[in-house]
């Protein structure tokens, strides 16, 4: 008997764990097929199936706009920091030189940056560069958060790679860097695609200097256009035009975090927890 | 790394890695030094300036007139001037440190209960996995916006869940009241983050041989004495470091709060403050120096915290 109410209480707070983890995406979705005053009954199962919040999202050319400047400055931050990245952590991990550890131990102060610690700096950088409101301006600033995550995360990868290989290649005469590319980068691949995503995540995610570095509603990247999309006046919010934009821009994401959810559980912990 | 074979020119071997190791770090290094070290000194000379956002260049060198000065008036009376003694500063000050201790607290006790619960076989553990990553896949920007109609006053389902419950009387503007808003922010805070801590909870959990509990069931050791005397002090190295970067990210919290409760004084942190005084009122060189004072505060908290905590972050112990 005791064991029963023992399973009971304890299927109970799985469940509550899920409804709690699942239950504002779904409200989200069920909210975005809504229009008109049935947007403003609360309901908790979905009640009707309109897509007149959809179709008014695409029709606005700056949200599109939007989405197409994120990824692009989210894939080009990510492709500079890897092509950065991999031959560091290679050095960081493989190869034995004095001061080693401070400087792993400074890649991952500058990871822990206060973001706001650069702002100014960045800003007058920007300005001086004459990159301010262009994507230029998202990619150099975030990359003071995406190159010290993957060289981080690359070199534990590295570290665990067997020293027999890079032996053998040593002995075949392999030099370091073609023990990168023809030995290492095979076998590395996927950690290569879990570091990329969760820089990529990062960088599709970041909010402050997106919002101080660009202008225009053209140049905005998504979390900036969601984060102004408002009304004619601070009462009228389009309440079902936002959920409908929440959902599109996270559903790509919640599927890629799923497909690889094993490798990102991997990447998140490769950090820290094996000291 | 333990020492490669010694070959014909074994000596000029390990020379000749170091000389590669040079030549593949100094790119990295030279970007960070462009994207962080400068920027951050830059900032830090700002806040000894009078620099306008409009002339950046124009500013002249003021002392730490930014942070603190006084005046003397004719009558005798003395004026503070600066950061240091302006009350919406330290608002924000305790505003971040109450933000971080409860929602850093709060989440590390969740992520435990749930790391705990993902540990044990169950049917379906996979998709309850599955299902805690989506709080952590939403951009905080999408939460934000999600939980601010969950919030909303007038037709926000949490009112209308609490009203059914009958555990309040009357509908609660969340995030538009000083006196909930910071419970608005928390409670965002912990679902977003939660997932995290629990995963690395999760990987600390595992770490831990098996046979311990094993041995702890054979001797009929109640379960919370085994949690309290074997779990906690084994997965402690994993849970510092959670801790740690967990901290951090609360210290320097600003999306959240900026989408979801704007220019609310209740919840205005030393990053929304910093930005404010920045960008939108002009005080370029004040907000530096607000800036300067966090990115110490943050400096001096984990030097503490290593060094107290003896914490292995480079994980370099064993190796």
């Amino acid at each position: 008997m005791k064991y029963y109410v023992q399973e009971t209480c304890f299927y109970l707070l799985v469940l509550i764990i899920v409804i709690a983890s699942v239950f504002p995406f779904y409200y989200a979705i069920i909210t975005s097929f809504k229009a008109g005053t049935a947007l403003f009954e609360v309901d908790y199962l979905p009640t009707s199936f309109n897509l007149a919040n959809y179709a008014e999202v695409f029709a606005s050319p700056n949200f599109i706009r939007s989405i197409f400047n994120s990824v692009f400055i989210a894939s080009a931050t990510v492709g500079f920091a890897m092509f950065l990245a991999i031959t560091a952590s290679y050095a960081l991990a493989r190869v034995r030189f004095q001061g080693r550890g401070l400087l792993l131990m400074t890649i991952l102060a500058v990871s822990m940056f206060p973001q706001i610690a650069v702002l100014a700096g960045l800003f007058e950088l920007v300005r001086f560069l004459g990159i301010f409101n262009k994507p230029w301006a998202m990619i150099l600033s975030y990359t003071i958060f995406t190159l010290p995550f993957t060289v981080w995360v690359l070199t534990t990868f590295m570290r665990d790679l067997p020293m027999e290989i890079e032996e053998a290649a040593i002995v075949d005469g392999a030099t370091p860097w073609q023990i990168i590319t023809k030995v290492f980068l095979p076998l590395l691949w996927p950690a290569l695609v879990t570091t990329g995503l969760l820089a990529f995540i990062g960088a599709w995610n970041e909010f402050l200097f997106a919002l101080t570095f660009t202008a225009s509603d053209t140049q905005r990247t998504v979390p900036v256009a969601i984060a102004l999309l408002s009304g004619s006046s601070e009462f009228e919010t389009p309440w079902g035009m936002l959920m409908a934009a929440s959902v599109i821009v996270t559903v790509p994401l919640i599927i890629l975090v799923l497909i690889f959810q094993k490798k990102i559980v991997a990447g998140l912990t490769a950090g820290g927890v094996k000291g | 790394m333990t020492s490669y074979p010694q070959h014909s020119g074994g000596q000029s071997l390990a020379a000749q890695r170091r000389k590669a190791a040079f030549w593949f770090l100094a790119p990295m290094l030279a970007a960070l030094f462009f994207v962080a070290a400068w920027p951050l000194l830059r900032t830090i000379y700002f806040s000894f300036t009078d620099t306008t956002l409009t002339n950046l260049y124009g500013g002249e060198w003021i002392g730490f007139k930014n942070y603190l000065s006084y005046r003397q008036l004719s009558s005798g009376r003395v004026i503070w001037k600066g950061t240091l003694v302006d009350p919406a500063w330290w608002n924000a000050v305790w505003n971040t440190v109450r933000f971080s201790v409860i929602s850093v607290a709060i989440e590390t006790v969740l992520g435990i209960i749930v790391a705990l619960i993902l540990h044990r076989n169950f049917v379906g553990r996979g998709w309850v996995r599955a299902a805690i990553l989506i709080p952590w896949a939403i951009p905080t920007i999408v939460s934000a916006r999600m939980w601010g109609w969950m919030l909303n006053d007038q037709f926000g389902i949490i009112n209308d869940i609490l009203l059914k419950l009958h555990l309040i009387e009357t509908k609660i503007a969340w995030t538009a009241n000083i006196e909930t808003a910071m419970t608005a922010v928390l409670i965002v805070d912990v679902w977003k983050t939660t997932p995290f801590m629990a995963l690395l909870c999760l990987a600390g959990l595992q770490m831990v041989p098996k046979d311990i509990y094993e041995a702890a069931r054979v001797d009929g050791v109640h379960p919370i004495k085994v949690f309290f005397r074997i779990t906690l002090p084994l997965i402690r190295p994993a849970l510092m470091v959670a801790i740690i970067f967990r901290t951090l990210d609360a210290l320097r919290i600003f999306d959240l709060i900026y989408v979801l409760t704007p220019n609310s004084k209740a919840t205005k942190t030393m990053s929304v403050i910093a930005r404010e005084n920045l960008i939108d009122f002009d005080k370029f060189a004040y907000g530096a120096a607000q800036s300067t004072i966090l990115f110490a505060i943050i400096a001096v908290f984990v030097s503490a915290y290593i060094w107290l905590g003896k914490v292995d972050l480079a994980g370099e112990g064993d190796r």
